[in-house]
């Protein structure tokens, strides 16, 4: 098992859950976030007064799979969420302990 | 892009220029025989003494009795709602500006001086203003008006049948209002002028020593201001100062005042390396647009005080209303194109404090200028003052929300203008009166050094007593939550 982290832009979010539920993803946790790598910020100007922004605006998307799903998962991300301009975002990879889910009981690979 | 809104720019430009010249051309041979009189004549009077005008030329007819006229009455009541609609208009146009954390106690501001000053005006404020002088020099009005003393003149206490005393703008014709109505029109601007220097203590001030100062400022330095510009016994009247709806008395005077108060009161923590930027642009938005629409009344209602003319509602208050369309139109897209020329973008805020600027300068000039001459204002305010903004990032003083950029810089240029370009009812500059603008800048100077040398007083006794700051934490913190124990958005 594996926990998927994945940031893109936040424009791609749709397309990116769409093609994952295509390839039998039941499950996705998503959370706005911000953060910067090579794109950088952007600067703001009000009244001549400037800000530069650090932070941009991301999305950042959980899912946990199983081994054999993970390079699938990859692959879809990768296409879907890719512009080919600076700022795609990342995905990491992540070994996992165990899944439990809540109201069953259920643990590893059926809990996911 | 760029290159468009230059050659747009450019077109505006000649289009005014050709208007003001064309005027200029046919502009027949005026100084009518009635009378020398160049400045608005305010002469308040009750019913049973027709009033006597400042200058009053011998051969000019008699002085004839005020007669209520309702129509003019009805477009003053209109107006001065208009005008008290500004305050809440600005409210929004500087709380969009501030951060989250301090946009209740921004607007707080602004509302708040429409309580201070709505009682102060009654109490003392119209009698210091607009009452008789009280030494014969110009400079104050006595106390003969203390509670609107007089405006309702008692004629039988038993049955209570009264009179109104009425406000004669110009004793060669009758139209008269109640003086009532005028003195409750002045009411809204000394309520909106000390709202406006709050725009430079937004974010830091301490709200006690705001509400003081706002007493303290409308007392000693808008009431004297007021009477010597507006009232017939004031000192620049008798000069012949123009300042048709205010550009010296209210934007000048307090744009400067809010330059003198930083003095004392410093920058805010932070500043300017933090991050200050506007937290909600589409409030300020609002706020422009509700600015706008009361400052028709601002300066079309203006025309009551209006040189040699008794009428309130008639051609003179169309002119202005028409200058108060063309000049802030003309200045947002100014204000627009340089900012997008100089730093690349065409932004909303820049619009939109360019329609203020616009407004700010043609003020001063609404019922003096034709056409032509406020396209040319506008245009000249919106680059003026965005220069003005600009030069507060360069010098690094925190005007938090350019109190002295737009209204120090915009009132100032717009009075001086003013005498450049009048036409109608007066001459200026380019009418060949030099002299005029020598009295303009001769009234700026004067209002200007007045304004600073009394607002510094009252800041530094604040400062020493109860202290002008809030404590660093509670800056921090956020002035909404430690002066009033609220937040501007649960959500």
């Amino acid at each position: 098992m594996k926990l998927i982290e994945a940031i893109i832009k936040p424009f791609k979010l749709d397309e990116v859950k769409d093609a994952l539920n295509e390839i039998g993803i039941e499950g996705i946790t998503v959370s706005e976030v911000k953060g910067f790598g090579r794109q950088k910020g952007h600067t703001e100007l009000y009244r001549g007064a400037e800000y530069v922004v650090d932070f941009i605006p991301k999305i950042k998307l959980e899912l946990a799979v199983s081994d054999d799903l993970v390079a699938k998962v990859i692959d879809v991300i990768e296409k879907t969420a890719k512009t080919g301009r600076i700022g795609d975002g990342k995905i990491f990879v992540i070994p996992m302990e165990d899944a439990i889910r809540i109201r069953t009981g259920e643990r590893g690979n059926d809990a996911i | 892009m760029i290159q468009r809104g230059i050659a747009l720019f450019f077109v505006l430009m000649l289009l005014s220029l050709s208007t003001v010249l064309h005027a200029e051309e046919s502009k027949p041979a005026t100084t009518s025989a009635a009378t020398s009189v160049s400045s608005p004549a305010a002469t308040p009077a009750a019913t049973q003494t027709p009033a006597t005008s400042a200058v009053t030329p011998a051969a000019t007819p008699p002085d004839v009795k005020p007669v209520l006229n309702t129509g003019d009455t009805a477009w003053m009541l209109v107006s001065s709602a208009l005008v008290l609609l500004m305050i809440p208009g600005l409210a929004f146009f500087y709380g969009g500006m501030v951060r989250q954390k301090n946009v209740l106690s921004t607007m707080m501001h602004s509302f708040v001086a429409m309580g201070i000053v709505g009682v102060q005006w009654a109490v003392i404020g119209y009698s210091l203003a607009f009452a008789p002088d009280m030494n014969g020099m110009g400079l104050i009005g006595n106390f003969s008006k203390v509670m609107l003393d007089g405006l309702i003149i008692m004629k039988d206490a038993a049955s209570g049948a009264v009179e109104w005393a009425l406000f004669q703008n110009y004793a060669k014709e009758p139209g008269a209002i109640p003086e009532l109505v005028f003195a409750m029109y002045q009411c809204m601007f000394a309520m909106i002028t000390v709202a406006l220097i709050s725009g430079a203590m937004a974010e830091r001030v301490k709200f006690s020593a705001y509400c003081i100062f706002v007493l303290l400022w409308t007392t000693l330095v808008y009431d004297p201001l007021a009477h010597w510009v507006w009232m017939t016994d004031g000192w620049l009247f008798k000069k012949g100062a123009l300042d048709f709806a205010g550009g010296t008395v209210v934007h000048l005077s307090s744009g400067i005042s809010a330059l003198a108060f930083l003095s004392f009161l410093g920058k805010r923590h932070g500043f300017p390396h933090e991050r200050m930027a506007p937290h909600n642009l589409p409030l300020t938005l609002l706020g422009v647009g509700l600015l706008w629409f009361g400052w028709f009344g601002f300066n079309a209602g203006s025309a009551i005080v209006g040189v040699n003319t008794s009428d309130a509602a008639g051609g003179l208050a169309g002119l202005a209303f028409a200058t108060t369309t063309i000049a802030p139109a003309a200045a947002g897209l100014s204000w627009m194109i340089a900012e997008w020329i100089h730093s690349g973008k065409p932004s909303a805020l820049g619009f939109g404090s360019g329609v203020v600027a616009g407004l700010v300068v043609i003020t001063p000039a609404a019922g003096f200028v034709q056409p032509g001459a406020a396209l040319l204002m506008g245009i000249a305010a919106g680059i003026v003052c965005y220069g003005g903004v600009l030069l507060k990032a360069k010098l690094k003083y925190d005007d938090s929300l350019d109190a002295f950029g737009v209204h120090g810089i915009g009132g100032t240029f717009g009075a001086i203008l003013t005498g450049v370009f009048a036409t109608v009812g007066a001459t200026g500059l380019i009418a060949g009166n030099a002299k005029q603008l020598m009295t303009q800048l001769i009234a700026v100077v004067a209002a200007g050094a007045y304004a600073v040398i009394v607002t510094l007083i009252i800041s530094f006794v604040l400062d020493k007593t109860i202290g002008l700051r809030v404590e660093k934490e509670d800056e921090i913190i956020g002035l909404d939550q430690t002066q009033h124990s609220e937040s501007g958005y649960n959500m």
